[in-house]
């Protein structure tokens, strides 16, 4: 997947994104960070093809994106569940078209099992709890065996043990078949912990605030997955990410 | 469905006891039994199920044919934004004319017989569908809708997916108050010139002095107001059933 000088802004004055450059490989896990409002969900939405840039392509395997990408799948920083199905029907959404009825069925109850949602497969989603409906959101995205896989905050609404056990569930599923995976997060160790890279997005110092967010730094993760999540060894990393997102550490780097 | 009856029944009861204390003459208010009397007596005739059926008949033609003209226009006015600025501000106009101004242009042109009164109850019923599901259309959650769109759904099966069952809530509203406008023109199509019809038995009641029917045919109208109604009620359950 590559982003070739994409900028999209809003009321032809409001630049949101500003020259975005970035290749992604294929099977690789990118993280996008950012403070609040700097366009990270603007920037994947121009990938999945919901939006259309301004300025710039959005090419995937070579082609450049036309319209909605059957090839991506997204999960929404909202759950975006039709709320007059059932979780299992609303997974079923995401299957790819032309699948068979039974295959189809199969494939629900395998996603709503992975995410631990078989129990409230035939809940409407009025019925569960936020997480809930982010794991159901989660499960609709992987149903389409995506290629490219855009997750907004897939993991915000997530109590602290759940939100582990779904980022080692992402990996996992990452492992059996190595999906393209851009990701949203505001939590820098989440970020640290799953991706090969970390995007920073934000306006650069010196620039006025609707000049359009640019990509800031991109910092490759050292070691393979899976990752111990104490190693010490990327505090510096984390320090500085966090000096990035303007959250001033005054820590020495090594008290972390 | 007890608790309801609670004050029909009392009101019966009054009505009952005001007339035995002559409270009110009788040529003024009639006994309960002599209404009944009334509609067994005209319905031993062979008069009053042939009002009944007629009415009933004209309700139903007419709300058929305005409220599906009703959701085909609103899906156009709702679900595009061309068919939006295209017709609803004719629309708006159209729906701002006192609809029983229709009434003497329909006789004329259709002639004092069952198309004019089906016109005019089509009209009647066409614009509280058409008003309620083209806005509850317009504003569905566009959060939803793009949804849709990025799990490949487009056309008719994005409509199927997410405009319609998110407008069902809607629909059903909009049928509901269509029939009852349905029943309003009726009657207001029939006082102003039938020889059948409930609408017909109420002003020949009243040229005739006959109080009784007058009340007969007041609380048939209610009746039948109310039991179409419980077939919408079907309706909705059914619906709510599968997109509720
Ligand atoms: N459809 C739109 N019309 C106008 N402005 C928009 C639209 N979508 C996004 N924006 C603007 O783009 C900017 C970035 O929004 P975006 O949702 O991408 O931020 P974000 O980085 O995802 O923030 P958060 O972390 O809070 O989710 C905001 O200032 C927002 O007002
Ligand atoms: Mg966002």
């Amino acid at each position: 997947m590559r982003l070739d000088a994409v900028a999209r802004s809003f009321d032809g004055t409001r630049n949101v994104l500003r020259d975005i450059n970035l290749d992604i490989a294929p099977g690789e896990i990118v993280a996008l960070i950012g403070a609040s409002g700097s366009g990270k969900s603007t920037l994947l939405r121009q990938v999945s093809g919901l939006d259309r840039p301004d300025a710039g392509t959005v090419t995937i395997d070579g082609t450049p994106l036309v319209g909605v990408d059957q090839r991506c799948a997204v999960a929404f920083q909202e759950p975006r569940l039709l709320p007059w199905r059932s979780v299992a029907h609303n997974v079923e959404v995401g299957l790819p078209r032309g699948i068979g009825r039974a295959h189809g069925r199969a494939r629900v109850a395998e996603l709503l099992e992975l995410v631990q949602l078989s129990d409230s497969a035939h809940l409407r989603p009025s019925q569960i709890s936020g997480g809930m409906a982010q794991r159901a959101a989660l499960a609709r995205a992987l149903a389409r065996g995506p290629g490219v896989l855009l997750l907004d905050e897939p993991f915000g609404a997530l109590d602290a043990l759940t939100r582990l056990t779904m980022q080692d569930l992402l990996l996992e599923i990452h492992a059996a078949v190595p999906a393209t995976i851009l990701f949203v997060t505001h939590d820098v160790e989440e970020a640290l912990y799953l991706a090969d890279r970390v995007v920073l997005l934000g306006v650069e110092s010196g620039y006025p605030p609707h000049s359009g967010a640019v990509i800031r730094s991109v910092v490759p993760v050292p070691g393979t997955r899976p990752r111990d999540r104490a190693r010490s060894s990327l505090s510096h990393l984390r320090a500085s990410l966090l000096e990035g997102l303007g959250v001033p550490t005054h820590h020495p780097a090594h008290t972390f | 469905m007890l608790v309801g009856a609670i004050v029909p029944i009392a009101l019966l009861v009054a009505w009952q006891l005001i007339v035995m204390l002559h409270l009110i003459p009788a040529y003024r208010l009639p006994s309960p039994l002599s209404v009944l009397n009334a509609g067994v007596d005209l319905s031993n005739r062979g008069l009053l199920g042939i009002d009944v059926a007629i009415s009933t008949q004209r309700v139903l033609i007419g709300f058929t044919i305005g409220s599906t003209v009703g959701l085909i226009v609103a899906a156009v006015v709702g679900l595009s934004g061309f068919g939006s600025r295209l017709l609803s501000p004719t629309l708006g106009a159209i729906r701002a004319v006192p609809s029983l101004a229709w009434v003497p242009l329909l006789g004329l042109y259709l002639g004092i017989n069952e198309d004019s009164k089906v016109v005019l109850i089509a009209i009647g019923a066409f614009f509280p569908v058409y008003t309620t599901v083209s806005g509850a259309l317009r504003h569905v959650n566009p959060q939803l809708v793009e949804a849709g769109r990025a799990y490949g759904f487009g056309g008719l099966r994005l409509l199927r997916l997410v405009q319609l069952p998110a407008v069902v809530p809607s629909v059903i509203s909009g049928l509901r108050l269509a029939l009852a406008q349905s029943w309003l023109f009726l009657v207001a199509g029939e006082l102003l010139g039938a020889s059948l019809g409930l609408g017909y038995l109420l002003v020949d009641s009243q040229q005739t002095g006959r109080i009784d029917r007058l009340f007969l045919t007041i609380i048939l109208l209610g009746v039948l107001g109310k039991a179409t109604d419980a077939l919408i009620g079907l309706l909705e359950r059914y619906l709510l059933k599968r997109w509720g």
